[in-house]
């Protein structure tokens, strides 16, 4: 009689689950079963007016009727949560091709980047990074570096002075040379880089500005030669402009060094064939070198008998213009529109 | 400066050379021909008109019968100025003038032509203009060889190069040393000019007597030529100035400007009989005058070479001559001068006085003494030749020259070891002898002498390996890498802390600009924060940048500007950059980092999750960048009345280090803008005198830490720092941090009081706190800020 009960819970339980459809239902089923009067909890009631012998199998089929209930429960009670949690997750959708919002960007100025690209060459070559005043004596300017008053080549760089024409704003940065070969008495090699602000008085105009940048090098040793600076340019040109890019030196004049020459570069923008940007030739002038006049390796207490070197330059806007693609100077200084600065916001390639 | 190379072909043989690849290689070595201008029309020739009718269906055409020596041709011409016995030029069928416009046999109004008569502005020689299509057809000389060609007749059948020289090679602005430029290049021999004249028996010494009275004059030469005809220049000398850009006058004048251009070695010729006997060269007199040739009046000072007759000025030497002495028509004598005076007098006088002409443009760069005597005796042959001149015997001559020669010695293996080149001694003999230089070897040393004419080689090894190098060809330079000791390049001194502070404010979401050092009268007061004096150009080239500027933040405001008024609201940008100003008479150098930041930090376009710039984030910024630089627990911030006027006087701090200023940030004051925009200047000269030091690593606290709230009420102008101090010192060492959750000012408070609420931790790195210690800490925080700011414990 007592199994019969059995056997009619487990008919029961059988399809007792297919139409709940949530978790109050559920709870109410397990409360109709296991709970204090449930159905199966009341079985265990039973128990006591079983004989002894029929007692343990009694016991164990009520167990298997738990178990049965709670196998299908447990599925269940899994689940109705998974499916209250995908619920909720759909609740939660949002547009996610609505805009981002933006955290500010933060690009190095145009100039800047081409100083870091030519440093961090050079500073693997062993250059190191001088800086020296804007302000600046004419002495260091000009005189030491074998242009004394009144020397016509001084033209081509007319200055700002500042006082009795002995303080200027400086029109190059070989001032800084200067102080260095100074610094070391004639009796160490030297090896720098010296980027900064430099100004000549030239109207602005899309090509022209009184305030530019500069980058020199200079390199004081023994036995160095021509070769070593044509060396050290290609490896400069490689590094800003590709490794396809060939060089060439053109005989130049700057009086403080001699030989004197120009730097070329291979047109990027046609490869040799003659375009707008190198003006049909092909090539392409970035700066100027040469070997360290020893008048001015004199100047600067280097004995030109033992020691000797040479030196570059480089206006930076200009490589700047022909790296990016810019067409004029006032870029780098007048109108900042934030656009223009926000496109700078890329790494260097 | 533009040169004729059928001038140069006088001096070296360039005729059958392809002037466009002589260009390249003449650029190769230096000498950089930027334009090449090559001028020929074919079947030009010159006829001579022997028969001239009216057309017979034209009122103003003719039919005019043409000898070009090896026939006579028909051609219809409707000129007025046709006629018998006139030289023509005839342009034949197949001749292309310009406009692409082919001559072709033809009928005109019935009546056959063969050909055409030209005028020059149908040569594109001349502009066409309403002058010269009244002058018609081109009449040539009736000494004109028939059949010959016309272009080369009249000299135009000619390439021009235009040079842009380097300016130590300036020299080659004239033929001669051009031509030994060339004959460098392609190793040809050049044929000076012809010096040769007869002497009238004449004795100078008579016409003319010398004295120089100033050291500024290193040669001064003088010859005398008589009799001369004052009239039109031969063809070629006209043509030849004209393509130097210089205007024939007459046949006198030009031959002075001809030998300039030939030598490079400018002349005077002043009129011998406006002239007395007597020249004497002095450095003018303070505010001396002369009437130039232009017929300005000129005021001189101590600096200016004059040239006298011993009463008057004739001449500023080597820049103009004076009214009174000049070549007119009318000229029958000439006295000519050939000198070289200091340049840096020469340069001086011609800026000076705005008078800078070709002559002074030479005359400022060192002259070979072998020119200045040379070009006297060309003036002289030319003279003679073109001007009828009588030549007077002898030369009246000051000459303090230095006569040394410039002599340099080097052997191959430096040349080779200064250029990276491997030139052999076969190599560097050809290139001696193309340039024209003297040599002996002797065992491994070339002992070179330089040519006067080579002003610009210096007396060192280097420069004559210059020349070897650049007329080898630096095409033949093998790269190579210094061999030097190998090491890793630094940043000296405080470059590289000044890197990193860029990089920061860069991550920080900050632009990096560059704007000009030089600004305006008015703009150099602006955001004045140093007052040091203001440094000022000596002569500014405009009154816009006339000032070193003592502060960026200004130009930052300009860029703020700009974009507002492109829209652009939301602004974050900041430069470093090197500030001057003027202390005890010393030029200092600051480096500032000055930034500005207006509108949204963070943007979203949709939503309001927005983060509006204010006075705390910027505090934030700055705070951020100090402890980045290892700056924490040393600054403090302070309400000051010491910055710029443009600051808001109530939302500013200054930035104390180790009691020092170094700078200050702030809202900007309502009177520069409406708007909300912020910035903030620091000295990074001062930043970096502060010393710091690396990262220590710090365990954090094992043991559990107490947490208490508290709120204070207090007056409006306590400041939260004040409260915050006392809540320290009252807290001990055991209060490791203290947080302000909330500032409330309101209805359910005093009108003149706000509520500050605190957030406070206890702990000890040793040890597990009790809650009876630190609620005796807790009272004395109490009791100590109740007591010191009449502060109520809120919510009590």
């Amino acid at each position: 009689m007592n199994n019969d009960k059995i056997e009619s819970i487990k008919k029961e339980l059988n399809g007792i689950f297919k139409n709940i459809k949530d978790e109050i239902e559920l709870e109410n089923i397990k409360n109709e079963y296991l709970g204090k009067n449930g159905k199966i909890t009341s079985l265990s009631q039973l128990i006591r007016e079983i004989p002894n012998e029929e007692k343990k199998n009694f016991g164990m089929q009520i167990n298997e009727l738990k178990n049965i209930f709670n196998e299908e429960y447990n599925n269940l009670k899994n689940k109705l949560e998974e499916m209250k949690i995908l619920a909720k997750l759909n609740e939660e959708a949002i547009d996610v091709t609505l805009p981002s919002t933006k955290i500010p960007s933060g690009a190095a100025h145009p100039i800047e980047r081409i100083i870091e690209s030519l440093e961090s060459l050079l500073m693997s070559m062993g250059y190191d990074v001088v800086e020296g005043p804007e302000i600046e004596k004419d002495l260091y300017n000009f005189e030491l570096l074998n242009l004394p008053k009144g020397h016509p080549a001084r033209d081509a760089q007319d200055t700002f002075y500042i006082k009795g024409e002995e303080y200027l704003l400086r029109s190059q940065t070989s001032p800084v040379q200067v102080r260095e070969m100074l610094a070391h008495e004639g009796h160490e090699p030297i090896r720098i880089i010296c980027p900064g602000k430099t100004y000549r008085r030239d109207e602005d105009d899309a090509t022209h500005s009184h305030e530019f940048t500069q980058m020199e090098g200079l390199l004081i040793d023994k036995n160095i030669t021509l070769g070593d600076l044509k060396g050290t340019f290609e490896s400069i040109a490689k590094m800003l402009f590709g490794n396809t890019r060939e060089t060439r030196f053109r005989p130049s004049f700057y009086p403080f060094t001699e030989p004197s020459v120009e730097m070329d570069i291979s047109c990027f923008n046609c490869h040799g064939k003659g375009c707008n940007i190198c003006k049909g030739t092909g090539w392409i002038t970035v700066g100027g070198a040469g070997m360290v006049n020893p008048i001015v390796l004199k100047n600067c207490g280097y004995d030109p008998k033992e020691w000797n070197g040479f030196a570059f330059g480089f206006g930076l806007e200009r490589l700047a213009m022909l790296k990016y693609g810019i067409n004029d100077i006032r870029v780098f200084y007048i109108n900042h529109d934030m656009r223009t600065l926000e496109q700078f916001d890329r790494r260097e390639y | 400066m533009a040169l004729s190379l059928n001038w140069v072909n006088d001096y070296i043989d360039i005729k059958k050379e392809d002037k466009k690849a002589l260009a390249d290689k003449i650029t190769k070595a230096g000498i950089n021909v930027e334009k090449v201008t090559s001028f020929n029309i074919e079947n030009l020739v010159i006829g001579e008109i022997v028969a001239c009718e009216m057309h017979p269906d034209s009122d103003h055409l003719h039919v005019c019968k043409v000898d070009i020596k090896s026939d006579i041709l028909n051609i219809v011409c409707g000129a007025s100025n046709v006629r018998v016995g006139l030289k023509v030029i005839v342009a034949l069928p197949g001749a292309i003038l310009p406009g692409n416009f082919e001559i072709k046999k033809s009928k005109i109004r019935g009546v056959e032509s063969n050909g055409m008569l030209c005028a020059l502005f149908e040569l594109g020689l001349e502009e066409k203009t309403e002058e010269t299509y009244q002058k018609g057809i081109c009449e040539l000389p009736s000494d004109a060889p028939l059949g010959e060609n016309a272009l080369e007749y009249l000299g135009y059948d000619d390439t021009i190069y235009e040079l842009d020289l380097n300016p130590n090679r300036t020299d080659c602005n004239n033929h001669l040393p051009f031509a030994y430029e060339i004959g460098a290049v392609l190793g040809k021999k050049v044929v000076e000019p012809d010096i040769s004249f007869k002497e009238s028996n004449d004795d100078i010494n008579k016409e003319v007597t010398l004295k120089v009275e100033t050291e500024n004059v290193s040669m001064y030469n003088l010859m005398v030529a008589k009799d001369v005809t004052i009239k039109e220049s031969p063809n070629f000398i006209k043509r030849r100035l004209e393509v130097a850009g210089v205007r024939s006058i007459n046949n006198v004048v030009d031959i002075s400007n001809y030998v300039m251009l030939e030598y490079g070695q400018p002349l005077h010729f002043f009129d011998k009989d406006s002239v007395g006997n007597e020249i004497v060269v002095r450095m003018a007199h303070d505010k001396e005058t002369i009437v130039t040739l232009d017929k300005e009046e000129r005021v001189l000072t101590k600096d200016d070479i004059v040239i006298t007759d011993g009463k008057k000025s004739l001449c500023v030497a080597g820049v103009m001559g004076g009214l009174n002495s000049g070549i007119t028509d009318n000229t029958k004598n000439i006295l000519i001068e050939s000198a070289i005076f200091n340049p840096y007098n020469i340069r001086y006088t011609s800026l000076r006085l705005g008078l800078r002409s070709e002559a002074s443009l030479r005359l400022e760069k060192p002259l070979s003494y072998e020119y200045t005597e040379k070009a006297i005796k060309r003036a002289c042959h030319l003279l003679e030749k073109y001007a009828d001149a009588k030549i007077v015997k002898g030369i009246v001559t000051y000459d303090k020259t230095d006569k040394k020669t410039k002599n340099i010695s080097v052997t191959l293996k430096e040349i080779n070891s200064i250029l990276g080149m491997t030139l052999t001694d076969e190599e560097v003999i050809n290139i001696l002898q193309n340039l024209g230089f003297t040599y002996h070897k002797e065992q491994e040393e070339y002992h070179v002498e330089i040519p006067l004419r080579r002003q610009d080689i210096y007396e060192q090894k280097e420069d004559l390996i210059e020349e070897i190098g650049r007329l080898h060809g630096y095409d033949n330079i093998k790269p190579t890498l210094p061999i030097v000791e190998t090491k890793k390049g630094v940043y000296k001194e405080n470059i590289h802390l000044r890197k990193m502070i860029s990089k920061r404010m860069r991550s920080l979401g900050f632009n990096e600009v560059r704007t000009y050092t030089l600004v305006s009268e008015e703009e150099i007061t602006k955001f004045n924060y140093d007052n040091k004096e203001f440094i000022k150009l000596l002569r500014p080239m405009l009154k816009e940048k006339a000032y070193v500027r003592q502060n960026i933040v200004n130009s930052l405001f300009d860029i703020y500007n700009y974009n507002i008024n492109k829209k652009i609201k939301d602004i974050l940008i900041y430069e470093i950059s090197n500030v001057y100003g003027l202390e005890n008479e010393d030029y200092q150098e600051d480096t500032k980092l000055s930034f500005l930041l207006s509108g949204k930090y963070i943007i979203n376009t949709w939503n309001n999750n927005n983060l509006e710039i204010d006075f705390y984030l910027l505090k934030g910024i700055v705070e951020n960048l100090l402890n980045y630089l290892g700056l924490e627990n040393r600054y403090t911030f302070k309400l000051s009345s010491n910055v710029p006027k443009e600051i808001h006087p109530k939302i500013n701090s200054e930035i104390i280090i180790d009691n020092k200023n170094i700078g200050y940030f702030g809202k900007l004051h309502p009177n520069i803008s409406k708007n909300d925009v912020y910035v903030c200047e620091i000295s990074l000269t001062k930043l970096f005198n502060c010393k710091t030091s690396d990262v220590k690593y710090k365990e954090l606290n094992k043991f559990p830490t107490i947490q208490k709230d508290l709120a204070f009420i207090v007056d409006n102008n306590i400041d939260s720092m004040e409260i915050y101090n006392e809540i320290k010192r009252a807290g001990g060492k055991l209060l490791t941090n203290i947080v302000i959750f909330d500032v409330y000012k309101g209805d359910k408070i005093d009108k003149n009081k706000k509520s500050i609420a605190y957030n406070l931790t206890f702990e000890d790195y040793n040890r597990t706190l009790t809650e009876e210690e630190v609620m005796v800490k807790f009272k004395d925080i109490i009791n100590s800020v109740e007591k010191k700011f009449n502060a109520i414990l809120r919510d009590k």
